[in-house]
């Protein structure tokens, strides 16, 4: 993608225009839109780790969770002894949300930092299970921390996402991990994915890379838990359970791992295919998990992947 | 005294199961080197078998259950090799990760198609072999603890004489060392490969039906833990390491069943990655494993 910082800046004008027109439009459009914008950050966050730096994480639903917690907690305890009884101006719930947001990403960047250094400096299949099993402790350490709401879900987290804070930090997202990509130091990540021994040769730090990119899709995972979070205004533990994580693997890999765009449109398609395909809901895992087979036995390289002849992967 | 005793029977019994689900993961590994995780569906499959081989012969009777067993274990052989010969082997000289996604997805499948074909909800397995219990002082040992621990030591010495006694076992075990050498001295790596995911799946099946002794409620989503966690034993032995995957079942069964009296039993189903990331930290070769040297 050339000149990402054009696109930074009419995702945020975009962001603007909308939220501006927001109160006209059909609401249902734009519970669909945040959900798809919630979707394109964790696809593209993950896809620093599964596509451009070729490891395997089964845990974004885990990092997701705990950014949502950690926001929504912000919000709730510290909204209002900051703001007052009033609940405060536009700007100030602005403000407090935008730090929420940023402490639910630290804080799950954080929680990538505990759970990738020990298992990052090993090949791929540990770290899928690694990250699989943190995914469970995550869960069963929210169901049992009773200040959180524990197994009934933390309730009453204010209404705070607004379709202008999920296109700009979609646009947010893509900028940071597209410029990351195509920086000197980020041809690191892709010399990871391609050839470990090669790139440790040459001087590399793989494990470093590795951490790197997982603590970053980790601090995204974040951000869009929290978004999540102020958008349905109740989360439960199990709202962010295995299958949550492999659908946004599912994403990843039909758009094409390594490839931001691909992952995009497929994030978009994968939000919008249950809501055209309610009365077979039943079988989405099984479309999944079916898609996943075939797509590895006949295009590896994904669906949106449209570099015939020389594919990546 | 007791209770330690009765705690440690306990853990035991649970932990012959996850070694039995154990050996399949590292016998795999061992010659394939990726992780299958459909395995702990196979073992649901395995439960599931049992479950309506059960209904067609009488309850508690010790033939009975051995036949339901073995049905059970040929079933789930056939299922295992099905799964390699149609999904792993067209992928076996791919990049690893996509042999990992597909595992994924084969695990997947099994389970969601599970739940179609069996229904979501909890079914009660029956009792297939005859039961009681035995009081020694003030211990309880019920029969099912007893022929679980027997089952699964039987199961394992078995395995032992297969891979150390037996031609397709040294073949096996030729593989597992190095694929190429092994061909270019006459080793068939399909069949070998194949026999292994059979050989595996079996043990799978039995595990699978012990467990359903044990906790007689299945459902298809049954496998994932004891499967996750059957994982963790094999790496705790040594992954690709046939008496450490035994080890680690028995250590970790004994572990969660302690942690599960305690006052942490909410937490019962998390340490077992806390195990994980402590041995993948401080010795990730294993307890039993031996530290290689990756060559290029």
């Amino acid at each position: 993608m050339p000149r990402p910082h054009l696109y930074l800046l009419a995702t945020l004008a975009c962001a603007f225009g909308l939220s501006h027109f927001s109160d006209r439009m059909d609401p249902y459009f734009l519970d669909v839109l945040t959900g798809v914008g919630i979707n394109i950050i964790l696809a593209v966050s993950l896809n620093l780790v599964n596509g451009y730096t070729g490891q395997f994480s089964l845990g974004h639903a885990g990092f997701m969770s705990v950014g949502a917690y950690m926001a929504a907690a912000v919000s709730v305890f510290l909204g209002p002894r900051l703001l007052g009884e009033s609940g405060g101006t536009a700007l100030q719930q602005g403000t407090l949300f935008l730090a929420a947001l940023i402490t639910g990403g630290c804080a799950a960047a954080l929680a990538g930092l505990a759970v990738g250094v020990p298992s990052l400096r090993l090949k791929g299949d540990y770290l899928a299970l690694v990250t699989l099993g943190f995914g469970e402790i995550i869960r069963v350490i929210f169901q049992n921390f009773e200040p959180l709401g524990g197994a009934l879900g933390f309730n009453g987290i204010p209404a705070y996402t607004t379709i202008f804070w999920v296109l700009a930090l979609v646009g947010l997202t893509v900028f940071v991990v597209t410029c990351l990509v195509n920086s000197t130091y980020g041809r690191g990540f892709l010399a990871t994915h391609d050839d470990e021994i090669a790139s440790e040769a040459v001087g590399l730090n793989t494990t470093r890379y590795k951490i790197v990119a997982f603590v970053i899709g980790a601090f995204f995972a974040g951000t869009a838990g929290g978004l999540y979070g102020h958008f349905k205004m109740t989360i439960t533990p199990t709202g962010f359970d295995f299958t949550k994580s492999i659908e946004i693997v599912v994403m990843v890999i039909l758009g094409g791992m390594g490839n931001t765009l691909g992952v995009i449109l497929a994030a978009i398609l994968l939000t919008l295919l249950p809501e055209l395909l309610r009365p077979i809901a039943e079988y989405r895992m099984i479309i999944y998990s079916l898609m996943l087979i075939v797509l590895m036995l006949a295009r590896p390289q994904g669906l949106f992947n449209f570099k015939f002849g020389k594919a990546k992967l | 005294m007791s209770e330690f005793l009765q705690q440690l029977l306990n853990g035991l019994s649970l932990g012959a199961i996850y070694a039995l689900i154990a050996l399949g993961y590292t016998m795999v590994y061992g010659v394939l080197r990726f992780i299958n995780f459909a395995h702990s569906d196979v073992f649901m499959v395995g439960a599931f078998i049992g479950y309506y081989l059960g209904k067609l012969v009488p309850e508690g009777t010790l033939w009975g259950g051995l036949l339901v067993l073995s049905g059970a274990m040929i079933g789930c052989a056939l299922l295992g090799m099905f799964i390699e010969r149609v999904v792993y082997r067209p992928l076996r000289h791919g990049p690893t990760l996509n042999v990992l996604i597909t595992a994924i997805g084969v695990s997947l499948l099994l389970e969601y198609t599970g739940q179609i074909v069996f229904g979501a909800a909890p079914r009660t397995f029956p009792q297939i072999f005859p039961t009681a219990n035995y009081h020694v002082g003030s211990l309880t040992i019920s029969s099912n603890q007893v022929f679980v621990i027997g089952v699964a030591i039987l199961l394992m010495i078995a395995l032992q004489l297969i891979v150390f006694k037996t031609k397709i076992g040294t073949a096996m075990r030729a593989v597992s060392l190095n694929p190429k050498a092994a061909q270019l001295v006459g080793v068939n790596n399909n069949v070998v490969i194949s026999f292994t995911f059979g050989l595996g799946s079996a043990l799978a099946a039995a595990g699978g039906i012990l467990y359903a002794m044990n906790y007689p409620s299945i459902d298809p989503l049954m496998g994932v833990m004891p499967g996750l966690k059957a994982f963790v034993a094999a790496i705790l032995g040594g992954i690709g390491n046939i008496p450490g995957a035994a080890l680690g079942g028995l250590l970790l069964g004994t572990v969660e069943t302690f942690i599960g009296g305690s006052q942490f039993s909410t937490y019962k189903d998390a340490i077992a990655f806390a195990i994980l990331i402590v041995i993948l930290l401080f010795k990730p070769a294993g307890l039993l494993g031996k530290f290689t040297i990756e060559k290029v």
